[in-house]
């Protein structure tokens, strides 16, 4: 596999799942929104709430539509450029996406028809129920889709299996119940949840700094409040659980994280800046607060964290065993009934991911030398510069979402928000900042799990397609192209739908409405 | 719990009934944006076409979704061959798919003719470039594909995209087309009127009819074409690994299960038969029983050609020991029983709310209808 294959396929993938993300969150969040506002409307009776819902979903329809055409995207390319990884772990990661088409996909997309068509067609109840199915479809995609993400960070209930030269399914229970993966969809969610809010908040704002269409603005700004702060509380808390999570991918992603070389007698200090070199790998200057990263990373005084120069050398040892391990199983391949290169095999069979890093450098694992085992040792460690900086304005962000939800809370509750036009104009500025906050989450999680694409088990030069350079220069361009037209034509929709507000709706209540003549 | 070579033949019925699933479902929305462009002549006839499949193509897109998420996790080695090795037929799928979802969604919310234009073709591009992309790539199978693995089960493909245009995969490409077509119009005599219904109905004659021709024309093909055997190894309970079989090129062996079990001719006699039925059942207008007819047709030439590739999913002509088959592509025996309970109970659930939705928004639909709803596309 040539080096820039591996960083082209990379490169796609990284956009296409980023970009992708630009939509995810946006529809997780907006769902549940749509139901409350519904909710309110079934109960009450009162249209404002039934308008409410059918001008927010109209612009969560021209959002959700960008979704689903970059989801498609992702669900091909683990097979055209990933073939590799395809075969190596489709056993495990192949039935959390199968299920999720079955289980989640299904209910979400076949109820999103009726809930746009199906208002003139079905009562009240009938199409409330229709919005809290589709809700639940869309969450439930998101649960089954961090599963497979999670189990690339953390792979339990599987093993290796010689014969069929693949990762194989032992557990699907361990699988579904994985801490990580448990903790990455509440965090993943929630953080969903406070993208819609912003999004709905900001807008609403906007409305009201204009003074149009106030009753729906306010309604529209109390329910965003009341959401997005009891969701933003959720990120940062399931947050931490996330971070807390042990496990190696983990702990290396701390260490690189927090840019801590060697390990601190605990408990450790949480460095706030710094400038991380990694060619000298150490912090050319850096700023600490004593003892808190050790009671946030391990919830004690007692335990230590590990450093980077410490993962390093127990991952020298685990090459220097999984080396073992690939020789053996080369071996084994070709004389498979061979008890003694099983034997072999098994022994080191656990470190077996770590033996295959050095098939970067090397066809045959036996020309390996020390420095080399020393260079592979070092791959395991992500750049630590992208990781502490993209962390810190991730969760400075996600902190100063909690501030302004609150804010937003307390005056909403206090009845006084419109008259606080500092408050509405930060609440504007800051629709950007929870998709900011997310992008860079995921930069943190999968550049994070770097060189590895199922940690420990499989690297990710060795996960790619066989395809010419060529050939995935050619598709990203095209992707890059095409995804930039998709989103001007989304940009302006969306802009044309806020501007024109809930006059869009054409029920002649609302501010500036011009009788359309199309209906669209 | 099943054993090995059962549940291996289990998921060869499931895949292949998704595969069914999704020409029936997401195959009457792709066949109305093929036609979309001829059947609509004004903007008020095209939103109507748009408004037959505005509530559901987004479910009945999930099909194909599903379909890919299944074949990754039942038979992982086919979906990492396939997609990485027909690289650029399906990003072209792809990319044709793009232009569905913004289309059907953006198009009508801008008053502006060239934009709807745009989008008129962009639809109709997402509906008439699949179905021909995944007819070439199915008839390839039946030549074999240029692949093989090394003994870390790494493939490599040696092919190029333009080697899958050769006269029998463009031919199954057009079976595929005119089938999906079938599909779309019988689809629209059920749910419009008049002028359009017209247009529909004769539609679905015409591709009723080519069906059935290009059909019967690739079977004789398939009879003069070399096929493959397995002559030994591939016991169907041991561990998925394809190198550990022989296979080699037979003439006329992709009949071999029909001269074998010759009640299997009764399902491309079927394919033919449903077909012709839904011709005449389009000229007479009679919608429901059409689409019936039509959806039989799809189910009969899927399984037709399953059935004489069988056991054989994807044959590679450049080492022929690398093929991949119902018996050495599957997942573990773990992994295919899980994923059959999941099959087996969601899918029934999914056809029921399906149904629902269609029930719900039953009806035809006119200009009219769509000119006052604030709901229409």
């Amino acid at each position: 596999m040539t080096e820039s294959l591996v960083d082209l396929s990379r490169l796609q993938f990284a956009v296409t799942a980023l970009y992708h993300f630009l939509f995810v969150p946006l529809t997780l969040g907006m769902v549940w929104i749509l139901v409350i506002m519904e909710s309110v409307f079934v109960i009450t009776g009162k249209e404002i709430y039934r308008d409410m819902t059918r001008f927010w979903g109209k612009l969560f329809g021209i959002n959700f539509a960008l979704g689903v055409t970059t989801g498609i995207t992702m669900e091909f390319q683990f097979g055209t450029n990933w073939a590799y990884y395809s075969h190596y772990v489709g056993d495990i990661f192949g039935v959390p996406l199968a299920l999720e088409g079955l289980m989640a996909f299904f209910l979400e997309s076949t109820f999103i028809g009726l809930f746009f068509f199906g208002w003139e067609r079905l009562s009240r109840t009938k199409h409330l129920m229709v919005t809290i199915l589709m809700a639940v479809g869309s969450n439930l995609s998101a649960l089954w889709i961090l599963v497979a993400n999670g189990w690339m960070q953390e792979p339990i209930g599987a093993h290796f299996n010689y014969q069929t030269m693949r990762m194989e399914l032992t557990s699907m229970w361990d699988i579904f119940f994985n801490p990580t993966a448990q903790a990455k969809f509440v965090h993943t969610v929630s953080a969903g949840y406070v993208t819609a809010a912003v999004f709905v908040l900001g807008v609403s704002s906007w409305y009201l700094l204009r003074g149009r269409d106030v009753a729906f603005a306010r309604r529209s700004f109390r329910i965003a409040a009341a959401f997005g702060f009891a969701s933003a509380l959720s990120v940062v808390v399931l947050g931490d659980e996330s971070g807390y999570t042990v496990g190696e991918a983990q702990q290396t992603k701390m260490a690189a994280i927090e840019a801590m070389w060697h390990t601190e007698p605990a408990p450790a200090s949480f460095t706030l800046v710094a400038s991380p070199d990694q060619a000298k790998r150490r912090n050319d200057y850096q700023i600490q607060i004593p003892y808190l990263m050790g009671v946030i990373g391990t919830r004690s005084l007692t335990k230590e964290i590990p450093g980077i120069h410490e993962i390093v050398a127990k991952n020298k040892h685990r090459i220097e065993n999984g080396r073992e391990a690939v020789i053996a199983l080369e071996a084994l391949r070709k004389d498979p009934q061979n008890a003694q290169l099983k034997a072999a095999f098994e022994a080191h069979e656990a470190d077996l991911g770590f033996g295959l890093l050095l098939k970067k450098y090397v066809a045959d694992v036996r020309q390996a030398d020390a420095a080399l085992i020393d260079k592979a040792a070092w791959d395991t460690i992500p750049n630590v510069a992208p990781m502490f900086w993209s962390f810190r304005v991730m969760a400075g962000l996600g902190f100063s979402l909690i501030v302004l939800f609150t804010l937003a809370l307390y005056f909403s509750l206090r009845n006084t928000f419109q008259q606080k036009r500092w408050l509405l104009r930060w609440a504007m500025l800051w629709v950007p900042a929870p998709w900011i906050a997310i992008e860079l989450g995921w930069v943190v999680a999968e550049y994070g799990r770097q060189p590895w694409t199922i940690y420990g088990v499989l690297p990710t030069h060795l996960s790619v397609s066989s395809l010419s350079v060529g050939s995935v220069v050619g598709s990203l361009t095209g992707f890059i192209v095409f995804y930039t037209g998709l989103l001007i034509a989304e940009v302006y929709l969306m802009i044309k739908y806020t501007r024109m507000g809930p006059s869009s709706l054409g029920t002649g209540r609302y501010a500036g409405e011009t009788p359309l003549t199309q209906p669209a | 719990m099943f054993d090995y070579p059962t549940i291996r033949f289990i998921w060869w019925l499931l895949v292949g009934l998704l595969l069914i699933g999704f020409a029936i479902m997401d195959g009457h929305d792709m066949g109305v944006g093929t036609l979309l462009p001829f059947v609509g002549r004004t903007d008020g006839e095209r939103r109507v076409l748009l408004n037959t499949i505005g509530p559901h193509w987004e479910g009945n897109q999930v099909w194909f979704i599903t379909g890919g998420g299944a074949l990754f996790a039942s038979w992982p080695l086919v979906y990492a061959t396939a997609f990485s090795g027909f690289y650029w037929a399906m990003l072209l799928v792809l990319w044709a798919l793009f232009f569905r979802p913004v289309g059907f969604d953006y198009r009508s919310k801008l008053q502006d003719p060239r934009w709807r234009g745009f989008w008129d073709w962009g639809l109709f591009v997402g509906g008439a470039v699949p179905p021909l992309v995944f007819g070439i790539a199915f008839g390839n199978l039946f030549l074999g594909v240029p692949f093989q693995f090394d003994d870390t089960l790494r493939v490599t493909y040696s092919g190029s995209f333009w080697a899958l245009l050769n006269p029998f995969g463009l031919l199954s490409g057009l079976v595929a087309s005119a089938m999906l077509t079938f599909q779309g119009a019988t689809y629209l005599i059920v749910r419009t009127e008049g002028a359009i219904q017209q247009r529909a109905r004769r539609a679905a004659q015409w591709s009723g009819l080519a069906t059935v021709l290009l059909f019967v024309a690739a079977g004789f093909w398939v009879r003069t074409m070399a096929g493959y055997v397995i002559v030994a190894g591939a016991s169907p309970s041991a561990p998925s690994n394809p190198l550990a079989k022989v296979v080699t090129e037979g003439q006329g062996a992709w009949l071999a299960n029909y001269a074998q079990w010759p009640w299997l001719w009764a399902v491309p006699l079927l394919a033919i038969v449903a077909a012709l039925a839904g011709v005449a059942l389009s000229r007479s207008g009679r919608g429901v029983a059409a689409f019936v007819a039509s959806s039989l047709t799809q189910a009969g030439v899927i399984v037709t050609a399953g059935a004489s590739l069988f056991p054989f999913v994807l044959p590679s002509s450049l080492h022929p020991n690398s093929s991949l088959t119902v018996w050495d592509a599957t997942s573990s025996l773990g992994t295919l029983n899980i994923m059959f309970w999941g099959a087996i109970i969601f899918t029934p659930i999914i056809v029921l709310y399906t149904g629902w939705c269609y029930r719900v928004m039953r009806g035809k639909v006119t200009v009219e209808g769509v000119e006052s709803s604030h709901s229409a596309y």
